[in-house]
């Protein structure tokens, strides 16, 4: 052992999590839904508001989402951006664009790819639709929509919107 | 309110990418050492201790204020952990002044941190989700699209974040503890800096920083003992919303808005543009201040963008705003809440340096977090509230 070596000042130890997922009977009808290729949305009992995907409950008003529907797979592009950085997490290629989308039907968004066209071309209130994977792969997750791409539509006016961005 | 309470001592790390030269323990033990030099007090002095820092992921260690409890004199002690989000340095201080204020505590040390050269915070922030493919690239992947969302609304020049940037990046040329220092910028090197999170470009983005700031507060006898000048906390306040619910105002959060309004009206406030000397607030990317300017009640919806432009939040105008440097030029995540509180602190004790505003009297500390949903935030002044 010599003692001119150096001094230990930082060793790597990866971090690795392993857990079971329990989803919940909400997330349980969405999943189930789109395993079949079904949007499925929960209105508020008190609001009426409709989510996607629901947890079970409107954090506005504190009650059960009880009724399921089917939403469109078209939208509405509320706002975007274009990613050009890595993440360690994330496999889509760069750059990429991801945007917040509001499906008709729905009263909130969540966020899809968008391809299809483009970066210079999407824009808010874009009208867009899913474009699923082929049905063989299809598993229980939003991840069956491969992305969203732009439909001959008219945009939709930022002012019918402002309340979803 | 029951008590008076005031900073008395304030302490902060040099800041940096990765400070090698000290663990987690030596960084805050820096900050807390600073901070009771300031204040002219010892380990012994102190009666509690307030502890705060971002998700634990953000170095990897769980709980660690468990293994700084003894660095930070907490053996024997009260010690409290607080975390929330990104907001959570602001919050920290909160929880040590309401131990003052309520008469519980005399000297309360409080310090909070991050050290994010131990981990990867972005990994941490993109942790892939059961059922769900992982999109959202780090806190830019999230706030990217609340930008956009703000220029549409707003109308806003395209470069008001380039001069948002350039402003706190000369304020932080006189700030000798913070992290990016670029002697040389100019509006086109920001302008020229890749893009990373279209609309947000590399220069209008924070960076990640390992650091700390710690301050010790005191009850009113020990604020009127203390040798250097003290600020008086006028008023504290929080508040928080869920991250997803239908109708939320991502862009303009209404808890951000409420929170503000409430401290104002604590802290006997009508007017704050023209009662508040000086802001230390929140401003990860760069359009942050604009935005914020807005919910803070500083300026009209969707005009928050013109004091940038009008130079109204610059170290001459009449509400400068990140005289520090901001978090675009130091964010230790977990600090940089509390030194934002510090900053609007050292303003009223005439302590900044070169980046002392004169005549400072009263001034605002704000800090954000989460999806922009936990909000922190105090008053301090020259003198006690009346």
């Amino acid at each position: 052992m010599s003692e001119e070596r150096e001094p230990v000042t930082r060793i790597i130890t990866p971090v690795r999590v392993e857990y079971t997922y329990t989803p919940g009977i909400a997330s349980e009808r969405f999943l189930r839904g789109v395993r079949e290729g079904k949007l499925l949305g929960a209105a508020c009992d008190s609001c009426g508001r409709v989510y996607i995907p629901s947890r079970g409950a409107c954090p506005r008003c504190a009650s059960p989402t009880s009724e399921f529907r089917e939403l469109s797979d078209k939208g509405t592009v509320i706002t975007f951006c274009v990613v050009r950085v890595p993440a360690a997490n994330i496999d889509v290629p760069l750059p990429y664009c991801t945007a917040n989308i509001l499906l008709d039907g729905a009263d909130i968004s969540f966020t899809g790819l968008i391809q299809g066209c483009p970066f210079e071309d999407v824009r808010i209130g874009m009208r867009v639709q899913a474009v699923w994977r082929p049905e063989s792969e299809w598993g229980f997750g939003i991840g069956n929509i491969e992305h969203f791409t732009p439909i001959d539509e008219p945009d939709v006016p930022f002012a019918k919107l402002k309340e979803y961005s | 309110m029951a008590e008076h309470a005031a900073v008395i001592g304030i302490g902060q790390t040099d800041f940096d990418a990765k400070r090698l030269d000290v663990s987690q323990v030596g960084l805050i033990r820096e900050a807390a050492e600073r901070a009771l030099a300031d204040a002219e007090l010892d380990w012994k002095d102190i009666d509690a201790v307030v502890v705060g820092k971002a998700p634990d992921m953000f170095e990897g260690v769980m709980m660690p204020e468990l293994f700084l409890a003894e660095a930070l004199g907490g053996v024997g002690k009260p010690m409290l952990r607080v975390h929330t989000a990104g907001s959570v340095g602001g919050s920290t201080a909160i929880v040590a002044a309401n131990l003052v204020q309520s008469g519980v505590h005399e000297r309360v040390l409080t310090v909070a941190y991050e050290k994010q050269s131990e981990s990867n915070a972005m990994w941490a922030l993109s942790i892939k989700m059961p059922f769900t493919p992982t999109m959202v690239a780090g806190a830019g992947g999230f706030f990217a699209p609340l930008i956009r969302g703000y220029m549409e609304r707003s109308g806003a020049p395209e470069d008001t974040g380039i001069r948002v940037a350039l402003k706190d990046r000369l304020n932080a040329l006189k700030n000798p503890v913070a992290h990016i220092k670029l002697p040389d910028v100019t509006f086109e090197m920001i302008q020229n800096s890749p893009m990373l999170w279209d609309p947000v470009r590399y220069l209008e983005t924070c960076p990640s920083s390992d650091g700390a700031c710690a301050l010790v507060i005191g009850s009113e006898k020990h604020a009127r003992a203390a040798s250097n000048p003290p600020a008086w906390i006028h008023a504290t306040n929080m508040k928080t919303e869920p991250t997803m619910f239908a109708g939320r105002d991502q862009v303009m959060p209404r808890a951000g808005l409420e929170c503000s309004a409430e401290l104002y009206k604590k802290a006997g406030i009508s007017d704050p543009r023209k009662e508040i000397d000086c802001a230390e607030i929140y401003v990860p990317f760069s359009w942050f201040e604009p935005m914020w300017m807005e919910n803070l009640h500083f300026a009209p919806q969707n005009q928050g963008w013109k004091m940038t432009y009008e130079g109204a939040t610059a170290l001459d105008g009449d509400l400068p705003v990140n005289m520090s440097g901001g978090v675009l030029s130091t964010n230790a995540i977990g600090a940089s809440g509390m030194v934002r509180f510090a900053e609007a602190a050292m303003q009223v004790r005439g302590q900044a340096g070169e980046h002392q505003i004169e005549g400072a009297k009263k001034a605002l500390g704000h800090a954000y977090g989460g999806g922009s949903q936990y909000f922190s935030m105090w008053i301090v002044a020259d003198q006690p509230l009346q």
